[in-house]
């Protein structure tokens, strides 16, 4: 969708130059595809129908894969032009690929509690997030709720809010340790202390919005208070909520990384930083695509969730 | 009280069914105090077809909300069967502007949860579901029961926000331009429905429109609203055209003609245009 935006001016603008008297339209800027496509009927005129097809849909098919593989392209490029220019300090990409396919051979061993495999280590990571995001998340959308009906408690709470959230998650971690006495609930804390806030807050301000035509709808009706919760609150407020979840997995999952670095243990924080104790920078280098892939993989997913809940009239 | 004659033929014989005396409603802004309405007086009879028209601003909706109960008078009275209306209730249906159907429900559901509320204590399941059927039946909607609001055309949330309305038998129906946002011909379609439905169930009815044509067609009184700020009751027309009413064959007759006339002339002669002062 993105790149259908994105191109059709460009692709647009050689047929413009050639159509410029008969199509003025087309220097607007989100082209539209009917005018697009009109534009080039026009151009390619002479070919049966079944060939411009084929020509159409191998075109869009180019437009999909292509502007993703030269942002790749690019970023390896400066990558190696960096590993050259650096005399080898930081590893060229092939070296890093041929250590990444050896790594991922075997993600899953144990030689003793400060050598796991790869593998592990992003799941002993993720269990925290889970853990940490699943307490917020049973605080926050309660706590959300009541603070987005409740004006008193809103105007109670927002100064708190407006106070603590701002505060780096990491500064929370010494009180972790000092509170619980280790170093993996101390992590969790920390995750629960940076999820809770976008949760609380996203909750909050769904219930503030829900329209005010569907609370007249409850008023007239004369529904009970559970009702209005069940049938009304929570479906209008879920697409709020899930956004906040959104927001707070993916800063639970940044923080994750240096609360690891200062706690140890097993994790791909503690991985990041093992790796750099023993200067060993292709494998920092592959953590660091594997903790993009892992979140890329939690936003898609997530974002798949709140588009199955979201109703359009909700939005508008 | 409920004395039953024909009500749609001599309207100001019958009982006092809505009363509203001396009414006034004031609305603080951020400008100061608004004066909405004034000096409100109406009764509407048991079974009586009421339009609520006037310009743009000129308080329609406000006095419709406040019969409703949705919002409360800064002075004066509101009686319905001569209780005070503190508050919306189930007995005071409400068709609003924008349907207002909850998008997460099915047709079926949206009106089930109105059902449910007016008769879950007294019936079974399966009486309230005939219930749901059966209002759906009557805006002719059946197949489109497990559908959602987003599934289905302007026109047919409207006529299930009708649907829900007419479900819980009120006492009266209150419609805030139902029909405002369709096009001319669902329009057309959905106010020969609503004459029907209203001859069937005998309701008492009070609507907001924009639309002198609508108003005429529909109504047994039509109140005719003075622009705002402070908007009052400028003129009540009696429409005392036969029943049923055909919109073909009404539009030629001069007694139409005459009535339409009076409306057209209230709105653009003598309340003129208000777009400047609202």
């Amino acid at each position: 969708m993105v790149s259908a935006v994105f191109h059709s001016p460009l692709d647009a603008a050689p047929v413009a130059a050639q159509n410029a008297m008969n199509n003025v339209a087309i220097s607007a800027s989100p082209a539209s595809a009917r005018s697009q496509k009109q534009s080039k009927t026009e151009a390619t005129a002479s070919p049966a129908p079944a060939s411009r097809d084929w020509a159409a849909l191998s075109r869009s098919f180019w437009m999909a894969v292509l502007p993703p593989l030269c942002g790749l392209g690019l970023l390896i490029g400066l990558w190696a032009v960096v590993s050259t220019t650096t005399g080898g300090s930081i590893p060229n990409p092939v070296e890093t690929w041929k250590q990444a396919l050896e790594i991922f051979s075997n993600p899953f061993y144990r030689n003793g509690p400060n050598d796991q495999g790869v593998g592990w280590n992003v799941l002993m990571s993720l269990e925290r997030v889970a853990v940490g995001f699943g307490m917020a998340a049973l605080v926050g959308i309660p706590a959300g709720f009541v603070i987005g009906r409740f004006s008193f408690l809103s105007r109670m709470f927002n100064p708190l809010i407006s106070l603590l959230r701002p505060v780096s998650p990491l500064a929370w971690l010494p009180i972790g340790l000092l509170v619980f006495k280790g170093a993996n609930p101390a992590a969790i804390w920390t995750i629960f202390i940076c999820s809770i806030w976008p949760m609380i807050i996203n909750t909050a301000v769904g219930v503030q919005r829900v329209p005010q035509d569907y609370m007249n709808v409850a008023r007239v009706l004369n529904l009970s208070e559970w009702k209005i919760a069940t049938k009304i609150l929570f479906p209008a407020v879920l697409p709020y909520m899930l956004t906040g979840v959104r927001l707070a997995v993916g800063t639970a999952w940044l923080v994750i990384v240096a609360a690891e670095m200062l706690t140890g243990g097993v994790g791909i924080g503690f991985w990041v930083w093992d790796e750099w104790n023993n200067l060993n920078v292709k494998n920092i280098i592959i953590a660091i695509f594997v903790i993009g892939i892992v979140g890329l993989v939690l936003e898609f997913a997530l974002i798949k969730l709140a588009t199955a809940f979201t109703f359009e009239e909700v939005k508008a | 009280m409920n004395t039953t004659t024909n009500p749609s033929i001599h309207p100001s014989l019958s009982t006092k069914f809505i009363e509203v005396h001396g009414v006034e409603q004031t609305f603080k802004t951020a400008k100061g105090l608004f004066p909405a309405l004034r000096d409100i007086n109406l009764t509407i009879a048991k079974g009586e077809f009421v339009a609520l028209i006037g310009h743009s601003g000129c308080g329609k909706s406000t006095l419709l909300n406040l019969i409703a109960g949705l919002t409360t008078p800064t002075n004066g009275a509101l009686l319905c069967a001569n209780k005070e209306i503190k508050g919306p209730g189930p007995e005071r249906a409400v068709v609003f502007q924008n349907h207002s159907l909850l998008p997460w429900l099915t047709c079926f559901d949206n009106i089930y949860l109105a059902v449910e509320r007016v008769f879950g204590a007294k019936e079974t399941k399966a009486q309230l579901k005939a219930r749901t059927d059966a209002a759906l039946a009557l805006v002719g909607l059946t197949p489109a029961g497990q559908k959602r609001p987003g599934e289905i055309s302007g026109g047919m949330k409207q006529r299930v926000g009708i649907a829900r309305a007419l479900s819980m038998e009120p006492q009266v129906l209150l419609m805030d331009e139902p029909f405002g946002a369709l096009d001319a011909l669902t329009r057309a379609k959905l106010q020969d429905e609503l004459l029907e439905i209203v001859a069937r169930t005998h309701s008492t009815v009070v609507m907001v429109t924009h639309d002198v044509d609508e108003a005429v067609l529909l109504s047994d009184k039509i109140v005719m609203m003075t622009n705002g700020p402070a908007a009052t009751i400028g003129e009540v027309l009696s429409v005392d055209l036969p029943r049923p009413r055909k919109r073909v064959e009404l539009a030629e007759d001069p007694q139409y003609v005459h009535y339409r006339k009076a409306v057209i002339d209230f709105l653009y002669t003598r309340q003129g245009h208000v777009e400047k002062a609202a």
